[in-house]
């Protein structure tokens, strides 16, 4: 795994160019905005992200498997036993998450121009989306932990923001909160892994730490509690169990805010970082173990979530989850390159999916109740197709991007652990037919709203559409970045990470490759799964035309799972409740009845001695010389007895 | 003559203010405090090129007891100077527009107050140091009694008289210095080299400790805090929290650590732990609190909690973190108080639950709100971030468990800012919140001010750490048993 680095300057300054041209439209928007067109905000928004994927696609064309580039801005905090440089380094890694990052980004921010045209914040959005780009580059960019948790919790900062961005709406300023304290929560495990690392390395620099973990393979434990501190960051980053409650609330935000930073980029950080961290990871087997089990619970829970959910957005979200889940279980696996294809294609169809169920709201005006929509795909037609392909690239319809990714998740899981391979099977089944049960309520059958909004129901401007086109695109034929072998092809992606994940294969079990016969039959089963869960949810929501009843009307299991197990319930319950009372009993009882009247108690004390005293002073000189006869008589009485 | 002018400017122009009356008073207030902040621009690039020499005063004063005045200003103490006259004339600033009967006497206070703490943080004689400390009290004792809220006369007499409790305690302590140092005096270079037993230092310990506690304040010695900061005007708690609570906090640096080292040996252990519980303590306070002047003032505390907590570390990094967090901490504290003031001027309460909906009237003062409030929950690229990670860093090296426990303020800072920032900010407009026109010139010239450092310092704090780096070296040496 030899490094090559590059110096061309050239390149060093395009690597600056990225993050500044988002950072550009920040201050532009955010301090000029008032100066210029109320539309121009869009344009600038757009055309800096643009620019910014232009600087990726050169980068892109000049770092190959084996390049880095770095680049050290200024030293940081540095001084006795710290070296923090506030720097980034470019390797293929970063590479392809910078390309999905400003490339959806830009798709996004472009779709954006159509979808909120009628806000009030319209500037205002695209100021925050924009320093929502820049910060997710300085994640992706960042050459050591510190730069990558500016960015961690940069972006954090723009989730809350753009959550709450319709801020006169109190439960969307609840679910912001909940989404920044979730965070925070799993950021705290971060920062204790830097102290770790720090004080064992005296640096955070990701390649200085990759060559130096080797070096402490004997200390088992401190790799293991270094490596779930991390991964406490990446399940509050990345919503898995049991810190995901805050990504469904998250859907309070701008449909946009939801592909760009709740499906595609944001929240697949915490994929990033262990990747990123692959070599440490790999050493710990709990760690990756942990990560398994996490993963795989995770992406059912949310899966048997996403049977019963209503709200369009709401049933992506927990399909995120559970995609997310699944893109743990193949880090857990060791199958880092596996999860980043599935975080790449992911990132298509699942931002696609978004960018459609807002164009759907956007034709509804605002309706996201999938019981009072179908009949759609006459109305909305490019939606419609574009909907429908994303999610048979979700469901893992065969060669579709998803089928690729998904399935190379599943062939590793059954070389390692055939139980893994059962769970995820039974996990993809399930994400297939609440997709399609999402799609037929939706798009088939006839509208169940009134005849007045759908009287208004049109399909979106260009701004909105082409960004659904070219996304559409690339989930159908995203699978080409890797090709199992048994297409005689080159998975190109593990190639051009092999560098990258380099590091951690001594560390890694490497059980037999399958037979090429027995990955046709693996991928077979899970191509013939998937459609016949799709001919299902087509029997059930099109042939007898079900409907999702009412939420009262539930009982027993399907309660449970349509209240999403009252886990926000039990949390509201058992940790906030009991933390407000703590916080009446500290400010209320401990605070004034004790600690204040001990204060006040010694106060009193002087008062009431001075008070006592003072009637001793009498001005009588009779009393003074009584008193003075009885302390002589005193003393002397005291004298006698010792 | 640097460090005198640097020290008497501020006696003179509270003087000058006093006579000039009380249409003036706050225009000249304003301008003398720039010529200080001005003259200590001037001394940061004299420090840069020629290191502390230039400022070293030493004459003699009392003969007996020996008692001199030596003055120095070696890192720790220009940037605790640099960080005084820095906030006064945003202080003066945020007082302009506003009604403040008896001006003249007001704006002299203020400056009064400048010219105690920036003795406090120049005197090398533990004698004309206490003399500085003491002096401190009373402008502030006077403000907060004459321009204070409705039940400021029980409240500030309990605040006066508590820390003048505390610093009675180390009046004692000095004088027992004085008299177990064979030189017979007060001079800290002696103070550093004193052999004093153990047992000794326990004593001395607690004299010096309680003084400072109380003044930081640590949990339990906090109680007057909340109260007073509720009660006094705007700019007595922007003096009381921005700068005032520094002076205990560089106290424990400067004072205790390196002059009883046994002492801190013996019971850092239980002070670090006072801190840690005083930060959670505070924070989970802050949660329910319902008037914005009482959450701050928990909040606060539980942050000075965690910069003591990073000075008990007794180690380089937690020492830093501590200056740095002094100073992002005064910057973001004052910004903060100033919010409050902004809200109270044009509402009339400062009650959380009568509040809501400001960013629909006022979206400038809305923003800079929040990027004080970032920095204050310590997110990167803000001051805030810069101290905390190296606070904790500081903390996690003397024991990971405190270090955990400490760092729920993450988690913590961010529930009580973000609620009261929702409940306040966010929303439909709150019964309580009639009109708010948007920020006036000089409170957005003061905000604009703190907001550039929050971001500045975030961003670079390379030469704050540079400054500070050969002093606490050298206090670290000394504190540290060998």
């Amino acid at each position: 795994m030899t490094q090559n680095v590059l110096n061309d300057p050239t390149l060093l300054f395009l690597g600056l160019l990225i993050p500044l041209f988002p950072l550009l439209g920040f201050l532009v928007n955010g301090l000029l905005g008032k100066f210029l067109p109320k539309a121009s905000a869009g344009w600038i928004g757009s055309g800096v992200v643009l620019a910014s994927f232009l600087c990726v696609l050169c980068i892109f064309n000049a770092v190959s498997a084996q390049d880095v580039i770095r680049i050290d801005v200024f030293d940081w905090i540095v001084f006795s036993g710290i070296d923090i440089s506030f720097g980034f380094s470019i390797d293929p890694l970063t590479v392809i998450m910078m390309l999905v990052v400003t490339g959806v980004g830009f798709l996004i921010h472009l779709y954006s121009i159509g979808y909120m045209h009628d806000d009030d914040g319209f500037g205002r959005f695209f100021t925050y989306l924009n320093l929502f780009i820049f910060f997710m580059l300085l994640l992706v960019m960042g050459s050591n932990y510190l730069m990558m948790f500016i960015g961690w919790e940069g972006v954090g900062l723009c989730s809350y923001l753009l959550i709450g961005f319709w801020f006169k709406k109190d439960a969307y300023n609840d679910a912001a909160q909940k989404a920044f304290v979730m965070n925070r929560i799993g950021d705290l495990g971060f920062l204790i892994a830097m102290f770790f690392l720090l004080f064992q390395f005296g640096t955070l620099d990701f390649a200085a730490i990759e060559k130096l973990v080797p070096g402490i393979t004997s200390h088992q434990g401190l790799i293991t509690t270094i490596a779930l501190l991390l991964f406490i960051g990446a399940i509050g980053k990345s919503a898995q169990l049991p810190l995901y409650t805050w990504l469904p609330d998250a859907m309070a935000g701008p449909t946009p805010v939801s592909a760009l930073i709740h499906a595609a980029t944001m929240v697949t950080a915490g994929i990033y970082m262990i990747v990123r961290s692959n070599v440490l990871f790999a050493m710990s087997s709990v760690a990756l173990q942990v990560i398994l089990a996490i993963g795989v619970v995770t992406s059912v829970f949310a899966a048997i979530i996403g049977l019963k959910q209503n709200d369009i957005k709401k049933v992506l979200a927990y399909s995120t989850v559970s995609q997310l889940g699944l893109m743990f279980v193949a880090l857990g696996l060791g199958a880092f390159t596996s999860g980043i294809f599935h975080l790449v294609t992911h990132a298509f169809f699942k931002a696609l999916l978004f960018l459609g169920a807002g164009s759907v709201i956007h034709a509804l005006h605002g309706e996201q109740d999938i019981r009072n929509m179908g009949g759609l795909k006459k109305l909305i037609p490019i939606t419609y197709i574009t909907f429908l392909l994303a999610s048979l690239a979700i469901s893992g319809f065969p060669l579709l991007s998803g089928f690729f990714s998904k399935d190379e998740i599943l062939a590793h899981a059954f070389q390692q652990n055939i139980l893994i391979w059962i769970i995820l099977s039974i996990s993809s089944l399930l994400t297939a037919f609440y997709m399609f049960r999402l799609v037929y309520l939706t798009f088939h059958n006839s509208f169940r709203g009134t005849d007045e909004t759908k009287h208004h129901i049109h399909e979106s401007p260009w701004t909105m559409t082409v960004p659904l086109v070219i996304l559409c695109a690339l989930s159908v034929v995203g699978g080409v970045l890797g090709l199992p072998a048994v297409f005689h092809a080159q998975h190109w992606l593990a190639g051009y990470l092999s560098n990258v994940t380099a590091g951690s294969l001594p560390y890694l079990h490497h059980p037999e490759h399958l037979s090429h016969s027995l990955e046709i039959i693996l991928m077979s089963i899970a191509g013939a799964g998937a459609i016949l869960m799709i001919l299902f949810a087509r029997h059930q929501y099109v042939t007898k035309k079900q409907l999702p009843p009412s939420d009262v009307s539930l009982t027993g299991f399907e309660k449970l799972v349509a209240n999403k197990f009252y886990v926000d319930e039990l949390y509201e319950r058992f940790i906030s409740q009991p933390v407000f009372k703590l916080s009446d009993a500290f400010g209320g009882f401990v605070d004034k009845q004790i600690v204040d009247r001990l204060v006040n108690g010694v106060g009193t004390l002087v008062d009431m001695s001075g008070k006592t005293l003072r009637l001793f002073q009498t001005g009588s000189t009779g009393f003074y010389v009584f008193a003075m006869v009885l302390g002589m008589i005193v003393l002397f009485i005291i004298r006698l007895l010792i | 003559m640097m460090t005198l002018l640097l020290l008497f400017i501020p006696l003179v122009s509270a003087i000058i203010v006093y006579l000039a009356g009380q249409k003036l008073a706050s225009k000249v207030a304003l301008s003398l405090a720039v010529v200080e902040l001005v003259l200590s621009g001037v001394a940061l690039s004299v420090y840069l090129k020629e290191g502390p020499e230039p400022f070293y005063i030493f004459h003699d004063w009392i003969a007996s007891p020996k008692i001199s005045f030596h003055l120095a200003l070696d890192g720790l103490s220009l940037l605790l100077v640099l960080l005084t006259n820095l906030l006064t004339p945003i202080i003066i600033l945020s007082a302009f527009r506003r009604l403040i009967p008896n001006a003249k006497s007001y704006f002299a206070l203020i400056l009064m107050m400048q010219f105690a703490l920036v003795g406090v943080f120049m005197a090398m004689d533990g004698l004309l140091y206490y003399i500085f400390w003491e002096l401190a009290l009373i402008p502030i004792y006077f403000i907060a009694l004459r321009w204070g809220g409705p039940n400021r006369v029980p409240i500030t007499l309990k605040f006066f008289i508590y820390t003048l409790a505390g610093s009675l305690l180390m009046l004692f302590g000095f004088i027992m210095l004085y008299w177990y140092n064979p030189q017979q005096s007060f001079d800290i270079r002696e103070l550093y080299e004193l052999a004093i037993s153990g047992s000794n230092q326990s004593w001395l310990f607690w004299m010096f400790f309680l003084a400072f506690a109380i003044k930081i304040p640590i949990v339990p010695f906090h109680t007057w805090q909340a109260d007073t900061y509720r009660e006094a005007p705007t700019q007595g708690t922007m003096l009381l929290s921005g700068i005032m609570l520094k002076m205990g906090l560089y106290s424990l640096l400067r004072w205790l650590l390196p002059v009883l080292p046994l002492g801190v040996a013996q019971w850092g252990p239980l002070a670090i732990t006072l801190c840690v519980v005083g930060i959670v303590y505070a924070s989970i306070i802050a949660i329910k609190q319902n008037n914005i002047k009482n959450l701050l003032a928990y909040s606060s505390l539980a942050h000075v909690g965690l910069i003591s907590a990073g000075i008990f570390a007794m180690n380089l990094h937690g020492f830093q973190g501590s200056v740095v967090q002094m100073l992002a901490h005064g910057i973001n504290v004052v910004g903060l108080f100033y919010c409050a003031d902004i809200i109270f001027n044009r509402t009339n309460t400062l009650s959380i639950d009568g509040l809501g909906g400001i960013r629909n009237l006022a979206p400038k003062f809305t923003t800079m709100f929040m990027v004080i409030l970032l920095g204050s929950v310590a997110l990167p690229l803000t001051n805030g971030f810069i101290g905390e990670f190296l606070l904790l860093y500081g903390v996690y090296q003397y024991n990971v468990w405190l270090c955990v426990f400490a760092g729920l303020t993450i988690i913590l800072g961010a529930v009580y800012m973000l609620r009261m920032f929702k409940k306040v900010m966010l929303g439909n407009v709150g019964s309580g919140v009639q009109s708010f026109p948007d920020l006036h010139w000089n409170e957005f010239l003061a905000l604009g001010i703190i907001v550039v450092l929050v971001i500045v310092m975030g961003l670079y704090p390379k030469p704050v750490l540079d400054i500070a780096e050969p002093a606490l070296q050298l206090i670290l040496e000394k504190s540290i048993v060998q």
